[in-house]
């Protein structure tokens, strides 16, 4: 039953990428189709809704980091691989946040950015306007992230 | 389909709508001491082609061609348009019987923008082969063709198609996901039960007349429209006080031309706020909704040119813009 620690640990680990990271790609699509919408008809608008369709592709960053914090703190990465059931459940819902958290709010933020390119494409002077209202949702996903983060260095230190 | 498969046609519109004629444009048209300067200002915007430079209804054509073309470029499938197209199809079928009945040219009778061919329209009529014809088509044009070979009134051949048109646009409306069409069908089926309501009140027709021309909608009930057109205007205002139309009263006291003004300005004031609709089909029926309130309103500032009708007057016949 110790041997299932690991496996717990790994799991969180690739959950914590794996969500976020299908959250983004699905975000950076759908404001990609918007952007492209756009440039079909004013190539000029090109970089403005460019960074509008990147927004959400950072909570893919935020689960591949946590994801590699993980597996280096529990030893995939090379070291003692050894860790109790208890210690693995506890990485697995450190992990657990960002996932999560992750995968909904790169949802969420891609239909702001996609709101934020119809505005831009309408009123191109008001792209810092526009930049702001899905970046208020990466607040979350960075919350997120600290949690998951804090968790994660913090269990190394619990002697479980 | 998803609302989210909409993100790159909503995003194109949205760039369109930069296009759109809005109040300051208007202002400008009318302005224009003549239609010729009205029609250099529209292609000055882009509006028609090379070969409509000298002809209004060639340019208004050219403009609705070009938004049938984005829609077709935009959605695979039309379908939750049909309700937008449905009445142009019974329109093409009034035309071809009248053209196979009278045995005149056909050419330049058809409006564009319909579900079926005008071709197989036309064909279906000369053969009386109602079979080419989609299924819910078939009846009414049998019952028109036949009304109008049997007694000769053209009236009558409306008549019936012109309630089936509306039921086909009812039917379409109650087949979309989309609450803005859905709203669009009720509106246009409830506004133009009121309208036939009104004329008969005033030509006196009898209630089972009326109540035969009239379509069933949500928003009204036919029996009791029917029976207060019967009664008299009074009733019949009476009656709109009690319906979600209450506020058409004024103007239907004024016109019949008046009341449609005010039925086009209430779809306006429905399909503003899909202006800052991100995503859904919705935008995209307000673009077309708003494309043909831009053509027939231009098409009103033209004729006010060109018969030199006062501002004023022309100001009058002005729908309100959706930008």
């Amino acid at each position: 039953m110790d041997k299932m620690g690991i496996a717990f640990a790994l799991l969180g680990a690739v959950l914590g990428a794996l969500m976020a990271g299908v959250g983004s790609a699905r975000g950076v699509g759908l404001a990609g189709e918007a952007a492209a919408g756009v440039v079909t008809e004013d190539p000029g608008k090109f970089g403005k809704v460019l960074v509008l369709q990147l927004l959400p592709g950072t909570q893919g960053i935020y689960g591949l980091l946590v994801a590699f914090i993980t597996l280096s703190q529990i030893g995939v990465l090379g070291g003692n691989a050894d860790i109790s059931l208890t210690k693995g459940l506890l990485y697995f819902l450190a992990c657990m946040p960002i996932a999560v958290v992750g995968y909904w709010s790169a949802l969420r933020q891609a239909r702001a950015a996609v709101a934020s390119i119809g505005l831009v494409a309408k009123r191109p002077d008001q792209f810092g306007k526009a930049m702001i209202f899905p970046a208020m949702v990466e607040t979350y996903a960075i919350l997120a992230l600290l949690v998951s983060i804090l968790a994660v260095f913090g269990i190394g230190g619990i002697n479980v | 389909m998803s609302d989210t498969q909409y993100a790159y046609a909503v995003a194109r519109i949205r760039s369109k709508e930069l296009s759109l004629l809005n109040a300051q444009a208007m202002e400008q048209l009318l302005s224009a001491k003549d239609e010729e300067e009205c029609l250099s200002l529209l292609h000055s915007r882009g509006w028609g082609d090379a070969k409509s430079y000298d002809s209004p209804e060639k340019m208004l054509e050219a403009e609705r061609e070009k938004t049938l073309a984005l829609l077709k470029e935009l959605l695979d499938d039309l379908s939750d348009f049909s309700v937008f197209f449905c009445a142009n199809d019974y329109h093409n079928l009034k035309a071809a019987m009248k053209a196979v009945y009278s045995g005149t040219d056909p050419q330049g009778i058809f409006q564009s923008g319909s579900t079926v061919e005008t071709q197989t329209v036309l064909q279906a009529v000369r053969e009386r082969d109602y079979s080419l014809l989609p299924e819910p088509m078939r009846v009414p044009a049998q019952e028109a063709f036949d009304a109008l070979l049997h007694t000769g009134d053209g009236q009558l051949c409306d008549f019936i198609l012109d309630r089936a048109a509306l039921l086909a646009v009812k039917s379409a409306g109650e087949a979309s996901e989309n609450e803005l069409i859905r709203e669009y069908a009720e509106l246009t089926v409830a506004a133009a039960d009121i309208k036939v309501a009104a004329r008969a009140c005033a030509t006196g027709k009898p209630f089972p007349v009326i109540l035969r021309a009239l379509a069933p909608c949500d928003s009204v009930n036919i029996e009791e429209l029917a029976q207060a057109a019967a009664q008299g205007e009074e009733k019949l205002y009476q009656y709109l006080r009690s319906t979600p139309y209450a506020q058409a009263e004024d103007a239907l006291r004024e016109s019949v031309s008046a009341f449609e003004r005010w039925c086009d300005n209430r779809i306006m004031r429905a399909i503003r706020p899909q202006k800052y609709n991100p995503l859904t089909i919705g935008p995209l029926a307000a673009y077309f909704l708003a494309r043909e309130n831009e053509i027939r309103v231009v098409r009103i500032v033209l004729s006010g040119k060109r018969n030199q009708l006062p501002e004023q007057s022309v100001r009058e016949r002005l729908r309100e813009m959706y930008v």
